[in-house]
């Protein structure tokens, strides 16, 4: 399943790009992009546990930049 | 500005106020050093401080070699010298740039986005008599809304009720007001002008084409550029290898001079400089506005990388048919053997009676009468060359030369697009027709070759004399003729293998039935594809209105996108080269460092918002 999310304060390009690494890494994940200029997320994830996996999504956020919120 | 933006604003204002009167009046301060250290660290503290947080923050999480974390390190190593309005001022100037990069990144990111405007906010349903405004999302298929003159369409559709002339304007950049009535198609995203209208929708929003276009215009940065990635792989080792800089430099320098702080705070320098965000801003921003440049146009980019390779362009190929050419052929004239002209129009039309080739439909135009289909049986196509039935039980086979010279019968000469016709194995005469160069294509083809489109190559499935004399008007001079659509992939490839890599090639095509050579190309270019979803899906390049110049004009913004993002990435790693090397010999000041980190990310967003 894909679905998009629009991120807040995101305010840094090389966040997005280091977000991006860490979410694909998630286990389940197939493919996540940050788009810095749009401000949006795309997570492509394995459908059965899209929230587990949402969650882990958020901590690797939460990581790389505290500040920026994911909205859903 | 966000009310974020505007609290940096005050804080930047308040600690450059403090440090200039500290500046002024610190060497009158009582008691020497440690209070005038207090006295800069307050200032210090009002505008780094969530530089600060941030940095201990984020590594405690294990982000190591991040921006805020250098920025704090450059000044603790200022202090520590003991240039404590160095510091401060290094901190502020920082800030500055922070703020700049922000807003101008904003800025950018909703002129672009003003370009696309084409989102529909609502829909009206009707309820009891009254107009109720609701989400376009909620709308069901099927549902009666109601269009008001001057309200965007908000879902693709059919009308109802009502005539009007809808502005196309923003899907496809052509200002032509389109007419619509009861039974014809509405597109989202269209302006409707001085009728009220009532559609019952087809798609649901998020298949509508608004939809369709937008979700394509903001993920095409996603597909990165050759170019873009070279970034992003530099970028990873940038950083590292120029902390690495800075320590060896702090340590070599200091034990061969004993300077220790002077060479520490020459690796400061290096470390204010190691963030590339320059470059990881810029570039897709670059690419990005040079989209929405086009979307303005009418021409849908589906990524960065396509867009590069448009602004590499040196071969275009056209289909003819359609492309080059209006597509609606008329018959010029017949030319008999054993009938009169008009049995021969008639046994044409029938042949052709249940065809929708476009020639078909001219032949039974041109011939006007009333056709009786049940004198047709048996009726076969063969796809690119023409048909065969028994007409009133005689085999009739019409169309190209190769039909019927492959049945075996024997066809004259004839220049120009002709259908040939034979009754029981024996020619008997053909029905000539032209169809028209579209208005525009050969001052589209000349302005291609005016931006370097050295190889305009037109392929049909059209005789050979048909396809010289359009080419001869159109000023075309590689043709390939007489091609069955298996053909014209082979040529697209044989075309490709002699261009040995250099340079790209795009295939132009109205995105029916060319979908293998649409994919085969390196550039896939579907034109007049408005509300045609097959054509979208299967190009590359989408020209929403069918004009062939918006092509050039569209190759003409990826050069100068292409020329602007290569302008930034040469100016940003020139300015770091040049501060890094300052920074080993021992002679660039923090203030220069700064510069070279967020001055440069300002000029090159700014740079970068010129691709439009």
């Amino acid at each position: 399943m894909k679905k998009k999310f629009k991120l807040q304060d995101l305010d840094c390009a090389a966040c997005a790009a280091k977000m991006e690494d860490a979410i694909k890494k998630i286990s389940g994940v197939n493919d996540a992009s940050v788009n810095f200029l749009m401000q949006k997320l795309t997570v492509d994830a394995d459908d059965e546990a899209f929230d587990a996996i949402m969650e882990q999504v958020e901590n690797a956020c939460k990581r790389v930049e505290p500040d920026c919120k994911i909205l859903r | 500005m966000t009310p974020k933006q505007k609290r940096l604003l005050v804080r930047i204002v308040c600690a450059l106020a403090l440090l200039i009167a500290t500046a002024l009046g610190g060497s009158h301060l009582p008691g020497g050093t440690p209070v005038r250290l207090l006295a800069y660290l307050i200032p210090y503290a009002i505008v780094g401080w969530e530089i600060i947080w941030k940095a201990v923050r984020n590594l405690t999480h294990g982000q190591l070699l991040d921006e805020n974390f250098l920025m704090s390190i450059a000044t603790f190593g200022a202090f520590a010298t003991g240039e404590f309005a160095e510091a401060v001022a290094v901190m502020v100037f920082y800030q500055v740039g922070e703020l700049f990069q922000d807003v101008a990144v904003d800025r950018s990111r909703r002129s672009i986005t003003a370009l696309m405007d084409i989102c529909p906010e609502y829909a009206n349903l009707e309820q009891d008599g009254a107009l109720v405004q609701t989400d376009p999302d909620a709308v069901a298929i099927g549902t009666i809304i109601v269009i008001r003159p001057g309200e965007r369409v908000p879902l693709d559709g059919v009308v109802v009720d009502g005539t009007s002339a809808l502005d196309t304007a923003a899907l496809t950049g052509e200002a032509m007001p389109q007419g619509v009535q009861v039974g014809d198609e509405v597109i989202s995203g269209c302006v409707n002008g001085s009728g009220t209208l009532r559609v019952r929708t087809t798609k649901e929003f998020e298949d509508s084409t608004v939809s369709k276009i937008l979700e394509l215009v903001e993920s095409a940065t996603e597909k990165k550029a050759k170019t873009e990635n070279f970034i992003t792989r530099f970028a990873r080792v940038y950083t590292p290898l120029v902390v690495l800089g800075a320590v060896l430099l702090a340590v070599i320098p200091s034990l061969v001079t004993g300077d220790w702080g002077k060479w520490i705070h020459q690796a400061c320098v290096f470390l204010v400089i190691s963030c590339p965000c320059a470059l990881v801003i810029s570039v897709p921003l670059g690419f990005f506005s040079g989209i929405g440049a086009a979307s303005r146009q009418g021409v849908l980019i589906k990524g960065s990388n396509y867009l590069e390779a448009l602004a590499q362009m040196q071969v275009m190929v056209c289909d003819k048919t359609g492309t080059l050419t209006t597509g609606k052929f008329t018959v010029t004239g017949c030319a008999p053997v054993g009938l009169t002209e008009q049995e021969l129009l008639e046994l044409a039309a029938l042949a052709e009676g249940y065809s929708n080739h476009p020639i078909a439909s001219s032949i039974r135009e041109a011939y006007a009468g009333a056709l009786d289909l049940a004198r047709v049986t048996d009726y076969h196509e063969q796809s690119g060359t023409g048909v065969s039935a028994d007409i009133d039980g005689h085999p009739v086979l019409a169309g190209n030369k190769r039909l019927l010279t492959g049945a075996g019968v024997a066809v004259p000469d004839i220049p120009g697009t002709a259908v040939f016709l034979a009754r029981d194995g024996a020619y008997c005469g053909c029905v000539q027709l032209a169809d028209e160069a579209k208005p525009g294509a050969a001052e589209a083809l000349a302005a291609l070759r005016g931006v370097g489109v050295a190889n305009i190559v037109m392929l049909t499935g059209d005789r050979r004399a048909a396809a010289t004399e359009t080419a001869l008007a159109l000023g075309i001079d590689d043709v390939r003729a007489e091609l069955l659509p298996g053909d014209k992939v082979e040529s697209v490839e044989q075309l490709l293998r002699e261009m040995h890599g250099s340079g790209k090639l795009a295939f132009v095509g109205d995105g029916i039935n060319d979908a293998p050579v649409l994919g085969r190309a390196d550039i896939g270019i579907a034109m007049g594809a408005m509300g045609s979803d097959a054509a979208i899906e299967a190009a590359d390049v989408v020209l929403m209105h069918d004009d062939l110049r918006k092509i050039a004009e569209t190759v003409r913004i990826a050069r100068k996108t292409l020329l602007v993002v290569r302008q930034n990435i040469a100016f940003a790693l020139a300015i770091k080269a040049i501060v890094l090397v300052l920074g080993a010999a021992g002679i660039a000041s923090m203030w220069l460092a700064v510069f070279a980190d967020v001055g440069v990310c300002v000029l090159a967003i700014l740079n970068a918002m010129r691709a439009r």
